[in-house]
C-alpha cells in the first residue's frame, strides 16, 4: 500500500477542486455557447455552418492535447515510475478519443454544405483519423493486458513511439494530399479569421479545456478507487491460499 | 573443465511487488562460495518472484543483491543461470543443436560435456519436438553445463524427471556447490543436496 | 505463408473490381503496398512469440548480449524471411494488376527501401501483444496507423511512373530515413517491451 500514499493526497485534492471547476465549466461553456451560437455573425461566405467550427476547433485542439498529455505521463511511468502517471495516461485516453471522435463529426458535418459531402480526405480529417486509431490501439492495449503494471508501461511505449510518429503522419498525409489535390482547401481557423468570431473561439476553447481537466479528475479518482479495490482482493486471495496452506 | 567459482552473494532488504500487492519484504540472506538456498513455501507466495528477481527479470520493490569475488564486476543477470518452469527447447532443433546454441550464446563451449551431464548423448541428434516432457526438462538442466556461471537458480527443477534423474540432479548441483557455486533452488522434493540455509516464504517475512 | 496469403489478397481484387486493365493499372501501386502491408502483419505476431512462450527469451536475457541487439536481429530475421521474399513476389503479382513494365525498377526500389521499415515497426507490436489473448488483431490495430506515412511514400515513388514523370526521388529518400529512423529506434522500443512482458 505504500505506493498509493501519493494518491491519497491526491484524492482529497480531487475532492475540493472537482465542485469549484464544475462550477467553472458551467459558466465558461454557458458563455461560449451563448457567443457562439447568438452572439457571432454569421460568416458572409458559410453563413450559419461557420457555427460548428465553435466546437470543432477547440475539439480538435483537446484530440492533441490529450495525446501529448498521455506522452509525457508515458514519460512519467516509465522514467520516474510514479503511480499516478499510468492513471492519469489511462484515464485521458477515452477522453481524449471522444474529443477527437467529436471533432472528426463535427468536421464531416461541416464538410457537408462546403464540398457537399460528408466525407472528405482533407489533410486535416485524415490526419485527424489516424489519431482516432493512435487512441483505439492504446485503448485496446490497457484492455487487454489484464496486470495493470504491465499494461501500464507497454501503453507508455506505444504512446511514445506514437508521439514521434505523429509529426511524420501528419507530414506524410499533407504530401499525399498536395499529391492527389492541389487546389488548397479551406483552412478552419486560418489567419483571415474575424476578431468577432475569436471571441466566442477562445471562450469555447478555454471551456472545452476545463471540461477535459474535470472528466480528466473524476475519471482519474474512479481508476485510483478501481485499483484500490483490486489490490484489496487480491490480499483476499492470498490471504485464503495461506489459510488452506 | 569450469574453474572454481569464488563468488558470494547477498540479499539485502529485498521486497517484491505484483499488482499492487506486497508479495515479501524484508529478506536477507548471504551465500558464500559453495552456499545453497532452499526456497519453500505454499503456492503463490514468490518463490517464482525470488528467482526471478534474482535473474533481473522482475524490478526489486526495495532492497538491493550484490555478488563479491572475481566475477563481481559481471551484471548479476549474467552471473545466472535460470531454468524456470519453461524449457527453452527448440522444437525444430536437435538436442545438439539446441545445446550448442545455448553453449554459443552465453559464451561457454562444453557442449559434450553438455550433452553427458543429464544422460543426452544418445539422444544428441534426434529433433527436441520428439523428446517426453522428462527429457526435455534435462535438456533444459543441460544448459546449466553447456556454459558454466557461478550462480544456479533452479525453479522446480525435479518436476517431470524420474527418480534415476533426479538423483543426477542432486549429484550435479553437488558437484556445482563443491567448485565453489551458488545454487538458489526451489523444490517440494526432497533432495540430498545439504543447503546451509532455508527461506521459508508466506509464514514469517524475514528468513 | 504470407507469400500465400499476398497472393490470395491480389487475386481478389480484380474479382472484386472487374477487369478493368487501365483501372486495374492506375492502382496496382497501391493495392500492391497495402496487401504486401497485410501480409508482412500477419507474420509478424511470430517475431517473438515462440520465445516468449517456451521460455527462450528468459534465457536470451539473462545472456551477455544486450536486449535491444536481439530484438533488432530478430526483426532483421523478419525482414529477410518475409519481407524480402514479399519485395520479389510483388513484381510478379504486378503483372496480374497490368503493372506497366516501366514501373517495375521504382516498384523494387521502393519496397526494398521501405520494407525493413514495416518489419522493424512490426517488431514493435509484437512485443507488447506478446503472451495477450487475440494478440494478432491487435497487433494490426497497434502497428497499421504506424504504417500510414511508409504506405503513402512507398506508392508515391512509385505512381509518378504510371502516370508520368514526377520526381521520384524524394519519396524514395524518405523511406530510406524511415527504414533507417527505424532500424535504429525501434529495437530500443521492442526490447523495453519484451523486459515489460518478462516481468
Amino acid at each position: 500500500m505504500i505506493s498509493l500514499a501519493n494518491p491519497t493526497r491526491f484524492l482529497s485534492l480531487v475532492g475540493a477542486v472537482v465542485p469549484w471547476l464544475t462550477a467553472v465549466v458551467v459558466i465558461l461553456l454557458g458563455t461560449g455557447l451563448y457567443l457562439s451560437f447568438f452572439v457571432a455573425p454569421p460568416d458572409y461566405q458559410q453563413g450559419e455552418t461557420v457555427r460548428i467550427m465553435f466546437i470543432h476547433v477547440p475539439a480538435a485542439w483537446l484530440a492533441l492535447f490529450g495525446y501529448s498529455l498521455i506522452a509525457i505521463a508515458a514519460l512519467g511511468t516509465l522514467i520516474w515510475r510514479h503511480p499516478l502517471a499510468d492513471v492519469a495516461a489511462k484515464t485521458a485516453a477515452p477522453i481524449g478519443a471522444t474529443f477527437t471522435f467529436i471533432a472528426l463529426v463535427t468536421g464531416s458535418l461541416w464538410g457537408k454544405p462546403m464540398w457537399g459531402t460528408y466525407w472528405v480526405w482533407d489533410a486535416r480529417l485524415t490526419s485527424m483519423l489516424v489519431l482516432f486509431l493512435l487512441y483505439l490501439g492504446l485503448i485496446a492495449l490497457w484492455q487487454a493486458i489484464e496486470e495493470p503494471g504491465r499494461a501500464g508501461r507497454a501503453a507508455a511505449i506505444l504512446a511514445l513511439v506514437g508521439v514521434i510518429n505523429v509529426p511524420i503522419i501528419k507530414f506524410s498525409v499533407d504530401w499525399w494530399n498536395t499529391l492527389h489535390q492541389p487546389a488548397s482547401v479551406f483552412r478552419p481557423g486560418g489567419p483571415t479569421i474575424d476578431p468577432s468570431l475569436l471571441t466566442p473561439l477562445f471562450v469555447m476553447a478555454a471551456a472545452f479545456t476545463a471540461l477535459f481537466v474535470l472528466l480528466h479528475l473524476i475519471a482519474m479518482r474512479a481508476e485510483i478507487l478501481r485499483r484500490r479495490v483490486r489490490a484489496l482482493q487480491q490480499t483476499q486471495v492470498a490471504r485464503a491460499a495461506m489459510a488452506e496452506a | 573443465m569450469s574453474p572454481p567459482f569464488t563468488i558470494s552473494f547477498e540479499a539485502r532488504d529485498i521486497a517484491c511487488e505484483r499488482g499492487g500487492r506486497t508479495l515479501f519484504e524484508g529478506l536477507n540472506f548471504v551465500l558464500e562460495p559453495g552456499g545453497a538456498l532452499l526456497v519453500s513455501g505454499p503456492n503463490g507466495t514468490g518463490k517464482t518472484s525470488l528467482l526471478r528477481q534474482i535473474a533481473g527479470f522482475l524490478p526489486l520493490a526495495s532492497g538491493r543483491f550484490s555478488a563479491a569475488g572475481a566475477e563481481a564486476a559481471t551484471p548479476i543477470a549474467e552471473l545466472c543461470h535460470y531454468v524456470g518452469h519453461l524449457n527453452a527447447a527448440k522444437t525444430a532443433m536437435s538436442v545438439r543443436e539446441n545445446l550448442a546454441f545455448w553453449a554459443d550464446f552465453l559464451e561457454g563451449g562444453d557442449l559434450d560435456g553438455a550433452l553427458d551431464a543429464f544422460g543426452l548423448a544418445p539422444l544428441a541428434d534426434i529433433s527436441a519436438g520428439l523428446l517426453s516432457a522428462g527429457q526435455k526438462r534435462k535438456l533444459a538442466l543441460s544448459r546449466l553445463f553447456a556454459a558454466p556461471r557461478p550462480i544456479w537458480l533452479l525453479d522446480e527443477p525435479s518436476v517431470s524427471l524420474d527418480a534415476a534423474s533426479v538423483k543426477r540432479l542432486d549429484a550435479a548441483i553437488r558437484g556445482h556447490l563443491k567448485q565453489g557455486g551458488i545454487a538458489i533452488v526451489s523444490t517440494h522434493v526432497p533432495l540430498k543436496t545439504k543447503f546451509a540455509q532455508e527461506l521459508a516464504l508466506g509464514r514469517e517475512h524475514a528468513a | 505463408m504470407a507469400l500465400g496469403f499476398y497472393l490470395i489478397v491480389i487475386v481478389i481484387i480484380p474479382l472484386g473490381l472487374g477487369p478493368n486493365l487501365n483501372l486495374l493499372a492506375r492502382i496496382a501501386p497501391g493495392i500492391l503496398w497495402v496487401g504486401l502491408l497485410l501480409a508482412a502483419l500477419l507474420s509478424a505476431g511470430r517475431i517473438f512469440e515462440s520465445d516468449y512462450e517456451d521460455g527462450t527469451l528468459d534465457v536470451i536475457a539473462t545472456g551477455p548480449l544486450p536486449l535491444p541487439v536481439v530484438a533488432g536481429a530478430k526483426c532483421l530475421a523478419h525482414w529477410v524471411a518475409t519481407g524480402i521474399p514479399l519485395v520479389l513476389l510483388a513484381p510478379v503479382l504486378g503483372l496480374l494488376l497490368n503493372l506497366p513494365l516501366s514501373a517495375f525498377p521504382s516498384l523494387a526500389l521502393a519496397m526494398l527501401a521501405g520494407t525493413p521499415a514495416v518489419s522493424f515497426i512490426a517488431g514493435i507490436g509484437a512485443s507488447l501483444t506478446l503472451g495477450l489473448r487475440r494478440s494478432g488483431l491487435l497487433l494490426a490495430l497497434l502497428v497499421v496507423p504506424l504504417y500510414v506515412p511508409i504506405l503513402i511514400f512507398g506508392v508515391s515513388s512509385v505512381t509518378p511512373y504510371v502516370s508520368g514523370p514526377n520526381s521520384l526521388w524524394q519519396p524514395l529518400l524518405i523511406l530510406c530515413a524511415l527504414s533507417l529512423a527505424s532500424i535504429v529506434l525501434a529495437p530500443f522500443a521492442a526490447a523495453a517491451a519484451l523486459r515489460n512482458a518478462l516481468r
